[in-house]
């Protein structure tokens, strides 16, 4: 072992913490995304799996094309959502027993660099997992939609970070990984039951329809079916856009308040 | 106990800790001064891990004065010069040593060119420069913990908290890293508190606090504590200590779960 000569201490400018550092919130993006590249049959799973079950859905409705316009509009923007929930959910959890959230929040890391490096991460490979999906579905699968792919990205993409935000949120109630993964159909199955998939919205019982306003869900599936019936933007869109991204932003907050760097 | 001009790396007076529910650290006073190896040392359970996460900032309701470094122990200016190393190792198992560094370094807000070379001699410290590239979760338990001790070194930290550093160490490594610690101490003016419940380390170190069940038993060198117990080891001038704390006490309460080595 050898050692390295040092300046006397107190030479060393205080670095001090700050809610937000670009540099902190890179790097911790990049070590996410290095840390999923030491595991490609988890990448592999993450691009190829939506592909898959579209492709799936395809021969399902070989009879019926307009169906599976509309219902492969719509996983389209389910998909992401679930898989950021289940990867984030677990990684955090994992960040959470193994001591490193501890040692990360004893250092000079802002909770919202943690909470944004993720995001971002899983942002990036949302992207890539929606471009996926969507270039497939479009020109191999004839998926007939009047909008832009780019607005079916964009839902896409709001959806893969409220998922990230679900499972940041829901991986502080969790104590092991089965409890992580039994909040996945707690916390995503009633919102895909309830988004208007398997029935219209309006022709629910009163209160669950009530119950499927309140749900992001049901505006990322909103927004699905504007682009697969609109050319253009509508006010409709945005408004189903805003409230997905309104609904991450606040599920990241309330997640990054669930870090605490003192614990009992 | 000393004002002198720098204050002293840790001072302790009348503190309290509750943890789970239960009074851990009940009324510890004692003070480490800069640049020692101080030894905490006690039978597992004792409380050692939850002096040294309130020292480190990471424990919740911690009552009386906890000074580091001159600050209360948690203040954020402390984060960067504080180095806290937890008994399991608290790195990322799917990434390399040397991307585990890296990220730590890069949160610790090192440059860039600084950052690979702080790197570097961390790897160098704790002899892991030749698997550096090795993935830390194929590594052996040995080499893991000292992949954490390795992120601990980054920033040169002014105070390093060490909880069970050596503990399933081979005797070989468990030399090395005690050189290491008398190393740090001499050549960077380092203060360090290495915890360990194997009373045959207490002669490695300068300076020894002796706890039993949330009490600090003694605060002493090594040679005056086997000289005013009138006993030749560590050992036995710690099972001294406890039975006239016992006499003096209460019946010893039923030990049961004790894992401690210390009984004879």
């Amino acid at each position: 072992m050898s050692t390295r000569t040092r300046t006397p201490h107190g030479a060393t400018e205080p670095v001090t913490t700050r809610a937000l550092s670009p540099h902190r919130t890179l790097a911790t993006a990049r070590r996410v995304l290095r840390q999923l590249s030491h595991d490609r049959r988890t990448i592999a799973l993450l691009l190829l799996l939506p592909v898959l079950l579209l492709v799936l859905l395809y021969y399902v409705f070989d009879a019926d094309r307009r169906s599976f316009d509309s219902i492969g509009a719509s996983l389209l923007g389910i998909f992401p959502m679930i898989t950021m929930f289940l990867v984030t959910s677990i990684a955090t959890l994992r960040e959470r027993t193994t001591g490193t959230l501890e040692r990360l929040l004893a250092m000079p890391l802002g909770k919202a660099d943690l909470v944004l490096g993720y995001a971002l991460a899983f942002g990036v490979l949302a992207v890539v997992q929606a471009s996926l999906a969507t270039g497939v579905a479009v020109w191999a699968l004839d998926l007939d939609f009047a909008g832009s792919p780019w607005l079916l990205l964009l839902i896409a993409l709001l959806d893969a970070l409220l998922g990230t935000a679900l499972g940041l949120f829901v991986s502080a109630f969790a104590t092991s990984e089965f409890q992580a993964v039994q909040f996945m159909p707690a916390v995503i199955f009633p919102q895909l039951l309830l988004c208007g998939l398997f029935a219209p919205r309006d022709s629910m019982q009163p209160a669950l329809e009530a119950v499927s306003h309140a749900l992001p869900m049901s505006y990322a599936v909103d927004g699905m079916t504007e682009v697969l019936h609109h050319p253009d933007v509508t006010g409709a869109f945005v408004r189903d856009a805003l409230v997905v991204a309104g609904s991450a932003l606040l599920v990241l907050v309330v997640g990054a308040a669930t870090l605490r760097r003192r614990t009992t | 106990m000393m004002n002198n001009h720098p204050p002293p790396a840790v001072r302790a007076d009348g503190l309290h800790v509750v943890r789970g529910g239960r009074q851990v650290l009940t009324d510890l006073a004692f003070t480490v001064p800069r640049g020692s190896v101080t030894g905490l040392l006690g039978p597992s359970g004792c409380g050692k891990t939850t002096l040294m996460r309130a020292i480190a900032g990471t424990q919740a309701r911690v009552t009386g004065t906890l000074e580091v470094l001159g600050r209360p122990a948690g203040s954020a200016a402390l984060r960067p010069r504080l180095g806290y190393v937890t008994q399991s190792p608290s790195v990322y198992a799917d990434l390399t040593a040397r991307q585990n560094l890296d990220y730590f370094a890069a949160v610790l807000g090192l440059p860039g060119a600084e950052r690979g070379r702080q790197v570097e001699a961390a790897l160098a410290d704790v002899d892991l420069t030749g698997r550096a590239d090795s993935l830390t979760g194929q590594m052996s338990g040995g080499q893991r913990s000292r992949v954490s001790l390795a992120v601990a070194l980054l920033g040169t930290p002014e105070l390093l908290v060490l909880d069970e550093p050596t503990v399933g160490l081979d005797p070989v490594l468990r030399r090395d890293l005690w050189q290491l610690f008398h190393r740090l101490a001499e050549e960077r003016g380092t203060t360090l508190l290495i915890s360990s419940h194997v009373m045959d380390e207490a002669d490695r170190c300068e300076r020894l606090l002796l706890m039993r069940a949330g009490e600090l038993l003694a605060e002493d060198t090594p040679e005056a504590l086997r000289r005013t117990t009138a006993e030749g080891t560590v050992e036995s001038a710690f099972l001294h200590l406890v039975d006239r704390a016992r006499a003096a006490d209460e019946p010893w309460p039923a030990h049961t779960g004790q894992k401690g080595r210390t009984t004879p």
